[in-house]
């Protein structure tokens, strides 16, 4: 297409631009949400948490962001549609980007609720519906992704509260709750190296692993997958063999060392979170702009089988950091004062059961919006009685976030499409 | 920023450490009342009024914190323990507070005193009150444990054996109050009728301290059974 060629470097390059806008917006908001349960409980200082961040979400979005990154460039869409209109499809991308980035960027600032997820499937939504057709929609997908809104701090706090639950049998309930924990807490950890591989080696790598003329059958993965839960396990016992018993600690509180041992297991369910983070929300960043990119650099097709370009993750992970360490630090500390309440052993049940939702969304590629899956998490840890207060009206704010983030990302991406369309689309 | 991110509002304060920490201060009350008691048999009434005023402003301490408890309690909070029991706890810990400072408030106006026959029998049976405040204080100061273990198994067994205590040490104090008001009817037609009357009423009031501690052991009972 003429446009392509005249233009194309241009329109990649403002992508690329609204790209990083975006990512800067979630390492701003998001992560900070992601890893405040464990700057909060103490298990981490704030710039631990963002180096384990900086690592992790990039490995998250490296390995296992592929199924929602492909759900956002063009999962939501029907790609038939836009076939005859190439263009259609990049400055929709391209506005939803920018949409979605203003809006984080506004509410933020306001003090709103918001969820990146939310704002970016609002605004493709938006774009394809409005801006070209209501059929450019594949609202099968689209309900899918809705549900799993629901569907997601649900099954987190299912979790969370089983897990909490299974802390208070096996260990805090007993005469000498410090061994337990020594004894048992390695069995959370190899859950926690056990499922993040186990997502990685079935979703993540199957690319990678095709590339290499290699298959892997389930269970091949499996038994991978459990060798690595044993080298976390067995690291983490390492870890805990050097914690001793501080008999001065437990005047003022009899669970004081106990603690001590659920924070080194926080450190292993950051982690974890901020992987499962990466997975699923680097790709509202980066999956619009590969979008673009694929577009453009075929000269037009919609190609279904095309491979992101790396640098396309890097833009993102860089702006992930970028946001991190420009505005996220704040809103952590902010964060992390507020939620001193909640202790390593609660905070490792919730961190656990939202990462490992958020994981297996990512696996099915279904974009969903992390922190509201933390919160469920939360919940459910105070379902099982271990929270002295969570204040509820917060699920009004959640459904207020969709009512109001869903319009206003799609309301935005419709400007922005039309501006672009004139600028470009002559 | 954050002010609505929904993540950092999920938090509330939690009511436990001022929950304690206005247990305490009530605590000091009923306490102070044994050196209070100690400065007016000596007849020390310089002493005394210096312990009604510390009395007074532990009392004024408790008072502010009940203030603040039921500002950061509104009804959204979700919470393990059923916020009108810990509305009735924070209630009738104030009470004690609030009974300590009238009884030494009594005594100092009046500067009424106990007969010397009674004195030594009067000391024992304030401690011993003061003492039920203390031991319901050490049971209010387990919630965090319990908070910690989910209101479940041995912290909650262990709770229940400084109960049960508690309850002991209550008709402890029921017993020395009915044998106190014993020897006080004896040796009344010798005291002036209104001091002997007030007296009576301490000695209710001092007794109501034990009773009070008692009552926040039973609400304690109700939050575990839940």
């Amino acid at each position: 297409m003429e446009l392509f060629t005249t233009y194309g470097t241009i329109l990649i390059g403002l992508a690329a631009v609204f790209g990083l806008f975006m990512a800067w917006g979630i390492g701003a908001n998001d992560v900070a949400n992601a890893m405040g349960t464990s700057v909060g409980s103490r298990a981490l200082t704030v710039k631990q948490a963002i180096l384990i961040a900086m690592v992790f979400e990039f490995a998250g979005a490296y390995l296992a962001g592929g199924e929602v990154t492909s759900t956002i460039r063009k999962g939501i869409i029907e790609a038939e549609i836009f076939a005859q209109h190439p263009d259609d499809l990049v400055f929709g991308m391209m506005s939803a980007l920018l949409a979605a980035g203003i809006w984080l960027a506004v509410a933020s600032a306001n003090g709103w609720p918001v969820s990146t997820t939310h704002s970016i499937v609002g605004a493709i939504v938006g774009f394809a519906a409005v801006g070209v057709d209501v059929d450019a929609v594949n609202w099968g997908k689209v309900g899918n992704i809705v549900a799993s809104w629901v569907v997601s701090p649900v099954l987190a706090g299912t979790m969370s509260f089983l897990l909490f639950r299974s802390v208070q049998r096996l260990i805090l309930d007993h005469d000498n709750p410090f061994e337990r924990a020594k004894r048992y807490v390695p069995f959370y950890m190899f859950l926690v190296g056990f499922l993040i591989s186990m997502v990685t080696i079935l979703k993540g790598l199957k690319h990678v692993l095709k590339d290499a003329h290699m298959k892997l059958s389930f269970a091949d993965s499996m038994l991978i997958a459990v060798a690595i839960g044993v080298v976390v396990a067995l690291f983490g016992s390492y870890l805990l063999s050097r914690i001793k018993r501080d008999e001065s600690l437990e005047h003022s509180d009899r669970f004081a060392n106990v603690e001590r041992v659920f924070a080194i297991l926080m450190v292993f369910t950051a982690c974890a979170m901020a992987f499962a983070h990466g997975s699923n929300d680097v790709a509202n960043a980066v999956g619009p702009l590969a979008a673009v990119v694929n577009v453009v650099q075929s000269g037009g097709s919609i190609s279904a089988k095309v491979a992101m370009p790396p640098w396309i993750l890097l833009l993102g992970g860089i702006g992930i950091v970028v946001g991190l360490a420009t505005y996220g630090v704040k809103v952590m500390g902010t964060i992390g004062r507020k939620i001193t309440e909640l202790t390593p052993s609660r905070g490792f049940a919730a961190e656990l059961g939202a990462a490992a939702t958020v994981v297996l969304a990512s696996g099915t590629g279904l974009p969903i919006s992390t922190t509201h899956t933390l919160v469920g998490a939360v919940l459910g840890v105070g379902m099982a009685r271990g929270i002295a207060a969570l204040n509820l009206r917060v699920i009004g704010t959640i459904l207020t976030s969709w009512v109001v983030t869903l319009p206003a990302g799609a309301g935005l991406a419709i400007i922005f499409f039309f501006i672009l369309k004139a600028i470009f689309g002559g | 920023m954050a002010v609505s991110n929904p993540f950092a509002s999920l938090f509330g304060t939690s009511p436990i450490k001022p929950l304690q920490q206005h247990m305490a201060a009530a605590v000091v009350c009923a306490e102070k009342l044994s050196e209070f008691f100690a400065a007016s048999f000596a007849g020390d009434w310089a002493s005394a009024e210096e312990l009604f005023k510390e009395i007074s402003a532990a009392e004024h301490e408790a008072d502010r914190i009940n203030k603040e408890f039921r500002m950061n309690m509104p009804k959204s909070l979700f919470m393990p323990v059923s916020r009108g029991d810990l509305l009735s706890i924070i209630g009738i810990q104030d009470d004690i507070a609030d009974h300590a400072k009238d009884i030494a408030g009594i005594i100092l106006g009046r500067q009424l005193q106990v007969p010397v026959a009674l004195q030594k029998k009067f000391a024992s049976f304030v401690a011993e009150s003061g003492n039920a405040c203390n031991k319901a204080l050490t049971a209010v100061n387990e919630l965090d444990e319990l908070l910690e273990t989910g209101f479940a198994g041995q912290e909650v067994k262990f709770v229940e054996k400084l109960i049960r205590d508690l309850d002991k040490q209550e008709q402890r104090v029921d017993k020395g109050e009915k044998s106190l008001r014993h020897r006080l009817f004896a040796l009344e037609s010798e005291m002036n009728p209104i001091d002997a009357m007030f007296l009576y009423s301490t000695i209710d009031n001092i007794g109501a301290l034990a009773d009070f501690a008692k009552a926040i052991g039973n609400r304690l009972e109700l939050l575990m059974a839940k």
